[in-house]
């Protein structure tokens, strides 16, 4: 009983978490119980084993990236505080939010910290840029053995060429935010199709039908 | 287009819905290249990361696999310590009942109910093999299933376990096969205390060595030994002739291999369904107010978990037999576990889960991320072949 009282989340922390994240209480507690059953070492943190654990993520073909977004640099253990700090970026944007302090530090779910989010996935030595090694290295990791190298540093080339405005062959932060939201003002009849699945703004980012059945059973 | 979607759903059965979702968005991502007015409809985007990391995120706040292997979440408290994860001093009145609740368990039902456990356990080792000493004839397989079923009913009470069963017309008959889904040892208990099976598993040493050896003198069960596991067409083949002899008890399989938390059915093997004996279904649902009846293998070893569960309330369950079920024309092992499956879930009200129980201890396969990454790549290289084309 007494081990089992020290690894119990304290109010104050609490209130601290759903400070920095916007998360409510009852989410907060769901997520510290998930986060508990992962850790096997029950020692507090996470370590990559604990997270590749998990079927549907080892299966993922960006599994790896995913798992090393959570991680701080160069460390190989997250505890709780961290594990919420990066699932905040995922928390969807209230409309009442908006109306908030202007002059309070962006929230971690704020469009352009989910922007940033997937620009590190490409980003591996945090240069700001990707260039077109990280991007043919995420490439290669989304379709495995089956385009060959040609083909695939064409398809890089092209990418780059079309996102790259100031010449540099690197994508920056500021062309990926562009690239990003291109398409989505292309043409309105699609848009309104696919809005129903897959809320395009930042790509599929925001919440589908999934994503809201899973934030549900955390309230 | 078509085809990517007809192509997606005939490759591994066992990946439908993952799969499917991403087609879906395929499809959607290959229908905005087609509706936009540009030359150069970009297969590749860099947005395309989004599906993957939304998917990838989702997985780590909750997935349908990991939480199979601990006891499910209760919504209320039983009053049972170990059912309350964040158990924490909250009023004198719940503790004092709490502490009643102790009081009675453990001082008087658990002291009971091991005495009934040894009591009914002693019996069988002693009566079969004392009915092993009769020469094999009808008197032997009468005292057989009398004294079997007794020893069953004592234990049965010593877990003070309130079995209802369903549809008994539908029992297990001689030369078929009994499936049911894994739970816990104490579900070969539950089912042979209402009919008589012939069991099935590798020999152990110690106390469970004395009983299966003792067992098998009365009437024959299939046990292996260790090193026969590993061989499937030997332990096929044993199967199968123990099925033709109409004369001996139907066999009790659990093809899901380990113990799940009761919440879900996860993934059969085919071995028994090969076979080609009339599989008998049947679904055990153990109600997890009054005891959690799981076996948590990593976490409990065998003696810590009858003791929790002859401490807790009792084991409430029910059990339904389901019609007969036969290979069909043109389906092969795989199908049929499935579809066994699919009519075991829907009668136990459990989660059909296409994953494997073996994810419990092992890292799930490569195959299925290739499968993932061929599907993408398909998606990429699809859209440039079309364009070629016109």
């Amino acid at each position: 009983m007494g081990s089992r009282a020290s690894t119990l989340l304290r109010e104050e922390e609490i209130e601290e978490i759903k400070k920095e994240t916007g998360f409510s209480h009852s989410q907060i507690t769901r997520l510290y119980s998930r986060f508990t059953s992962l850790d096997k070492g029950e020692n507090g943190t996470l370590s990559r084993e604990d997270f590749q654990r998990i079927p549907e993520l080892a299966i993922n073909p960006l599994g790896d990236r995913i798992i090393n977004a959570f991680f701080p640099e160069g460390e190989d253990q997250v505890n709780f505080r961290g594990f919420m700090r990066t699932l905040a970026h995922f928390r969807p944007i209230e409309d009442n939010e908006k109306n908030k302090n202007p002059t309070a530090s962006e929230p971690l779910n704020s469009r352009s910290n989910k922007l940033l989010f997937a620009f590190r996935l490409y980003d591996l030595d945090r240069d700001d840029k990707i260039s077109r090694d990280e991007l043919l290295q995420v490439l290669r990791m989304m379709v495995g053995v089956n385009i060959s190298d040609e083909q695939l540093g064409s398809i890089a080339d092209r990418t780059i060429q079309e996102a790259d405005t100031n010449g540099d062959s690197c994508i920056s932060f500021q062309e990926f935010i562009k690239a990003s939201l291109v398409e989505a003002n292309i043409n309105n009849t699609s848009f309104n199709h696919l809005t129903k699945k897959i809320k395009i703004l930042m790509g599929a980012f925001f919440i589908n039908a999934t994503e809201a059945n899973l934030l549900n059973k955390l309230a | 287009l078509l085809d990517l979607d007809t192509q997606a759903l005939s490759l591994h059965t066992t990946w439908n819905s993952f799969l499917l979702s991403l087609t879906d968005w395929a499809t959607l991502r290959i229908e905005r290249g087609v509706n936009k007015d540009l030359d150069s409809a970009s297969e590749f985007e860099m947005s395309d990361i989004f599906y993957f990391a939304r998917r990838g995120v989702e997985s780590i706040m909750d997935d349908e696999v990991t939480k199979r292997f601990s006891a499910e979440e209760l919504e209320s408290w039983n009053l049972l310590t170990r059912s309350n994860n964040n158990f924490t001093y909250i009023s004198l009145r719940l503790t004092v009942l709490w502490g009643l609740g102790l009081l009675i368990r453990y001082g008087f039902l658990l002291p009971l109910r091991v005495t009934l456990a040894f009591t009914g356990v002693g019996l069988l080792v002693f009566l079969t093999s004392v009915i092993g000493l009769l020469p094999n004839g009808r008197m032997k397989n009468f005292l057989s299933e009398k004294v079997h079923l007794m020893c069953y009913r004592i234990c049965v009470r010593a877990l003070t376990a309130i079995i209802t069963y369903h549809d008994s017309e539908n029992k297990p008959k001689n030369g078929g096969i009994c499936v049911a889904n894994h739970t816990s040892p104490i579900d070969v208990i539950i089912l042979a205390s209402d009919g008589c099976y012939a069991m099935v598993g590798q020999i152990h040493g110690g106390l469970m060595g004395v009983i299966q050896r003792s067992m098998v003198k009365a009437c024959p069960h299939v046990w292996f030994e260790r090193s026969e596991v590993k061989d499937r067409h030997l332990v096929a083949k044993r199967l199968s002739d123990h099925v033709q002899d109409k004369s001996k008890l139907p066999i009790l399989i659990f093809p899901e291999g380990t113990c799940i938390n009761n919440t879900s059915v996860m993934m059969f093997k085919k071995g028994s369904f090969e076979i080609g004996a009339t599989v008998y279904p049947v679904a055990i649902k153990y109600d997890p107010r009054f005891g959690d009846a799981f076996w948590n293998s990593s976490k409990f070893g065998m003696v810590s978990y009858l003791l929790r569960m002859m401490s807790s309330w009792a084991i409430v369950c029910s059990v339904w037999y389901l019609p007969p079920m036969s290979r069909e024309e043109g389906e092969d092992a795989v199908q049929f576990a499935n579809r066994v499956k699919a009519a075991i879930a829907r009668q136990g009200g459990l989660v059909d889960l296409l994953w494997d129980g073996g994810l419990k201890r092992e890292k799930v396969k490569d195959t299925f991320k290739e499968e993932q990454q061929k599907l993408y790549s398909k998606m990429l290289v699809g859209t440039q072949e079309d364009r070629s084309r016109s």
